[in-house]
């Protein structure tokens, strides 16, 4: 404290100070059964232009730490410590104070472009509001900068488009709004929690290379809230992994992907799957597929549409045409919009398909009714992708997993029960778990239920539609060693659905890409994703990221280059639209 | 509450030698103590470990419980209905059964006072007639407790009914959709169109003469409407949840997914709005009997007594506050165990 500084705090220079700072942040919810303490004593600090990751696991206070740089936790959380924006001090200021942080030193990207929009105003007017909120534009100025703004952001017709809502914008178009509202008022720290989880990945290709043009042409400082390594390498400056509300591992990108020293974080790394790993690299590989194996599945030109009102009906799946066979597990890979968990939905019968034909195990499943019906569904198991959603939250575990087979009437008294304590065995969970209640368990342990479920009366056909996205990377590994351990050790077919390549990779057989309700691409695994013939494969392998920063960097390029080829524009904040 | 109580299922598989007395949710805190010495071992399973807490298990419905009986103002509310449930039941008997109320509510006695309540609080006093007498002389504390008696059984079998019939139709409605769905909630809207209480008079009249079963049975008919809404509208939404198609997938057949499956999980919109019902029911049934549709004399019920004695306000005002008191009381009382219940079947409202 020099004698001619008159107050306190020292003087905040923009260029060298961070512009995000947690120290010794601490925080505590207030519960129904008590307090939990969430984040403990955290030293973070961001730079300007810098993009720092915070990495973890749901459940390790990542979120809650960023949400107090907006001081906008709820009222039950006591926080300790200190969050900094430049030079305000988050939790000394007043409500007033608060507001006028917001939006304006620091913004938010939310994870769910669906939910961040305000579905009944118009785009332009979502983005003028902060402006004018913070006295930055009015009226048609703020107009000229929120079209502005959503060229710069990449989105063509932008005039149009402003004045267009949220739900006539497809899911990456509503992202980059949502950046574009991050960037209404020149913020110093964008916040992007999860920014492209609910994004495909050629999506979020793009929304990670605009995130990337951002730091460098504005001097924004980015915090990165993410789970996934791919991300991490592809924009992250720094990388602080997360674990229980502390940081147990900090460094450059390159010191901690590359060379791990913390325990958790890498376990962390080897749980991420692979592209190009291949079979084996959870521990166990499914058995290849016997030559002489008969057909599980056949599917021939199945067609499903959905009536719309006034309107011709929408062909979700368009003469789809795939075999599965005994024994063997084939991927089902496509974006969101691809129609894969259609055709699982329609295999289950749960809508009806509009034409084409499906055999499971020799039997016409489409035509069969009562009594053959049920016989052919005891033969076919189902794991839905959300494993809170899937499983019915008044039933205790044991319950759950003895539904099918009191259904069917298999076994009864003490030997369904035994039953269904051998199958928690298979599935790796205690036997105490019988009578607990789903809610009592975490997502992993859920969807061990839920396969349990699927298997209790040894299906010879399992439906797996996105069995591992809603899980975190370590809890995936498990789930995914465990599924394929228990291919095994069952042999049953398995049409395994999902969007995620390096998932599929770890364990099928085959591979069938859709894009648009139909067919791209078939063949065997290794010949699909390491020698694809067709563009969308091609730019669906691309836009995976891997989790090492040299490595993505490459891919990075190659993607860059390969896009060049296809005429493509590659994403870039374009900063002449935001001179004004 | 759910039909998986019977079902036959170990007892406490390996949680015999365990601590008892301990909280089950203990698990969720548990992040608080440990500090670095302890972290290796978590680092092994970054999964909670199940063994680690098996104690008894909270179920839905444990959970829902336990937060109700924190809900202070519940509690008082089911003090007070308590009460008023014992006091109507047993101070004048209930059919051939004597209570401890020597007088009876139709026998005469000879007024005392001009009739007024002879109960003081200080000193703490009962006295000859309690609620005072009316006009002929009969016991009022006798008579109100005989109205409350009726009320309460019309009530809570008014809301048992309307939940019932509310209940069976929503879920229908709402399950199958289609042209059973279109069918019933257009019946629905018949009967809503038609005001309750015009409906009400008009078939009470003619129940009425048949006694006050007759009468809690009709109002029952034209009281479901609200809740058979509700029902269709949560069972709409339940029934694309992803359990359900697992469910539906399994092969289970209809009736038992909406048994088994949709109703347990409509539970706490149900049990709101039938003790809600109840509370309308109360005051539907004292305005039939206020306008004369409703309990015929010689029997009684709260609002008859109002109605009897409406014109007795200045020159005897006890024989319209205690009849009076009583309905606001129960009415309040249902009404607040309502409030709690909806609080304890969705915490997150009272969360911020």
């Amino acid at each position: 404290m020099t004698p001619h500084t008159n107050t306190n705090t020292p003087a905040y220079n923009a260029e060298t100070d961070p512009v995000l700072k947690f120290s010794q942040l601490d925080v505590n919810f207030k519960t129904e059964f008590g307090r939990v303490h969430a984040v403990k004593g955290l030293d973070l600090q961001v730079m300007p232009g810098e993009v720092v990751a915070l990495v973890g696991e749901s459940g390790s206070g990542k979120s809650v730490t960023a949400t107090t740089a907006l001081g906008l936790l709820p009222k039950t959380a006591r926080i300790g410590g200190q969050t900094l924006v430049a030079d305000k001090i988050i939790n000394e200021l007043s409500e007033r104070g608060l507001r006028s942080v917001r939006g304006n030193r620091v913004a938010m990207v939310f994870q769910e472009p669906m939910t961040a929009l305000n579905p009944v105003i118009r785009i332009g007017e979502q983005l003028t509001e902060a402006m004018e909120v913070h006295g930055i534009a009015h009226g048609r100025e703020a107009w000229d900068r929120a079209v502005g703004l959503l060229e710069a952001v990449g989105i063509p017709a932008a005039r149009r488009r402003a004045r267009e809502f949220p739900h006539e914008l497809s899911g990456g178009m509503r992202q980059r709004v949502v950046i574009a509202m991050a960037l209404a008022c020149d913020p110093e720290v964008i916040i992007a929690d999860e920014p492209t989880t609910a994004l495909d990945v050629t999506v979020q290709a793009d929304i990670l290379d605009l995130l990337r043009s951002l730091k460098d042409q504005l001097n924004t400082g980015i915090l990165l809230i993410t789970h996934n390594m791919g991300v991490v390498a592809d924009m992250a400056d720094r990388v602080a992994v997360m674990f229980k509300g502390e940081i147990v591992e900090r460094g450059t990108v390159e010191e901690v992907l590359l060379n791990p020293q913390h325990p958790y974080t890498r376990r962390l790394l080897d749980a991420v799957p692979h592209l190009g790993a291949g079979h084996g690299q959870f521990g166990t590989s499914p058995l290849p597929v016997a030559a002489d194996a008969g057909m599980a599945l056949e599917v021939k030109d199945l067609v499903v549409e959905y009536k719309r009102e006034g309107k011709k009906p929408f062909r979700a799946v368009d003469g789809v045409s795939i075999d599965v066979r005994r024994g063997e597990i084939v991927g089902l890979v496509g974006e969101s919009g691809s129609g894969k968990s259609t055709i699982g939905r329609a295999l289950l019968g749960l809508i009806p398909s509009t034409s084409g034909e499906v055999r499971v195990l020799g039997t016409d499943a489409l035509s069969v009714r009562g009594k053959g019906g049920n016989e052919l569904r005891k033969r076919i198991g189902v794991i839905f992708q959300d494993p809170a959603a899937s499983l019915n939250p008044r039933l205790p575990v044991g319950d759950v997993i003895a539904e099918p087979m009191s259904v069917h009437k298999v076994a009864r008294g003490k030997e369904r029960e035994k039953k269904v304590l051998d199958l928690l065995e298979a599935v790796q969970l205690p036997r105490s778990a019988y009578n607990r209640y789903p809610h009592e368990l975490s997502g992993g342990q859920r969807q061990r239920v839920s396969i349990a479920r699927a298997l209790s009366l040894q299906p010879d056909l399992l439906i797996a539609d996105e069995p591992t996205s809603a899980l975190d990377v370590s809890v995936q590994a498990s789930v995914l060693e465990m599924l394929i351990g228990l291919q095994r050790e069952f042999g049953f077919a398995c049409l395994f659905i999902s969007h995620d390549l390096a998932v599929i990779d770890s364990l099928a057989h085959r591979v069938v890409v859709m894009q648009y309700g139909k067919v791209v691409e078939r063949g065997n695994r290794d010949q699909v994703l390491m020698n694809p013939q067709e563009e969308y494969t091609k730019r669906l392998l691309a836009a995976a990221p891997v989790p090492n920063p040299i490595e993505q960097k490459r891919r990075r390029d190659e993607r860059h280059a390969l896009l060049a080829s296809l005429g493509d524009e590659i994403v870039t904040l374009d900063t002449r639209e935001l001179s004004m | 509450m759910t039909s998986n109580d019977d079902q036959t299922r170990p007892t406490e598989p390996v949680m015999g030698d365990m601590p008892e007395k301990t909280d089950p949710l203990d698990h969720l805190l548990s992040v608080d103590e440990p500090e670095k010495t302890d972290l290796h071992d978590h680092l092994l399973t970054v999964e909670e470990d199940l063994e680690g807490n098996t104690d008894r298990s909270y179920s839905q419905g444990a959970l829902v419980l336990r937060r109700f009986l924190r809900h202070r103002g519940a509690m008082v509310a089911v003090g007070g209905l308590v009460i008023v449930l014992l006091l109507a039941f047993t101070s004048i008997g209930v059919g051939p059964l004597p209570g401890w109320w020597p007088k009876n509510y139709s026998d005469l006695y000879p007024l005392m006072n001009g009739g007024a309540p002879t109960m003081k609080l200080w000193p703490p006093a009962i006295g000859e007639h309690p609620f005072g007498q009316d006009t002929i002389g009969k016991d009022y504390f006798a008579q109100v407790m005989r109205g409350a008696q009726i009320s309460l059984f019309i009530a809570f079998a008014v809301g048992i009914m309307a939940t019932i019939i509310g209940t069976i139709i929503g879920a229908a409605a709402g399950y199958l959709r289609g042209f059973v769905e279109a069918f019933l909630m257009r019946t629905t809207d018949l009967f809503i169109i038609i005001p309750t209480l015009v409906l009400a008079a008009v078939l009470g009249q003619m129940a009425s003469k048949a006694g006050v079963i007759a009468l809690a049975l009709v109002l029952g008919l034209v009281s479901w409407t609200g809740l058979a809404r509700l029902v269709r509208a949560e069972v709409l939404s339940l029934r694309e949840r992803e359990f359900v198609a697992a469910a539906r997938a399994i092969g289970t057949p209809t009736p038992r997914i909406i048994m088994r499956h949709i109703l347990p999980n409509a539970l706490g919109t149900i049990v709101v709005n039938a003790t809600l019902l109840i509370s309308a029911a109360i005051l539907i049934e004292s305005a039939l009997s206020f306008l004369g549709f409703g309990v015929k004399p010689p029997d009684t019920s709260l609002g008859l007594l109002i109605s009897n004695y409406q014109s007795a306000l200045t020159t005897r005002p006890w024989l319209f506050w205690w009849p009076g008191v009583f309905i606001l009381a129960i009415a309040l009382c249902v009404n607040f165990i309502g409030d709690g219940l909806r609080d304890a079947f969705d915490p997150r409202q009272q969360m911020d």
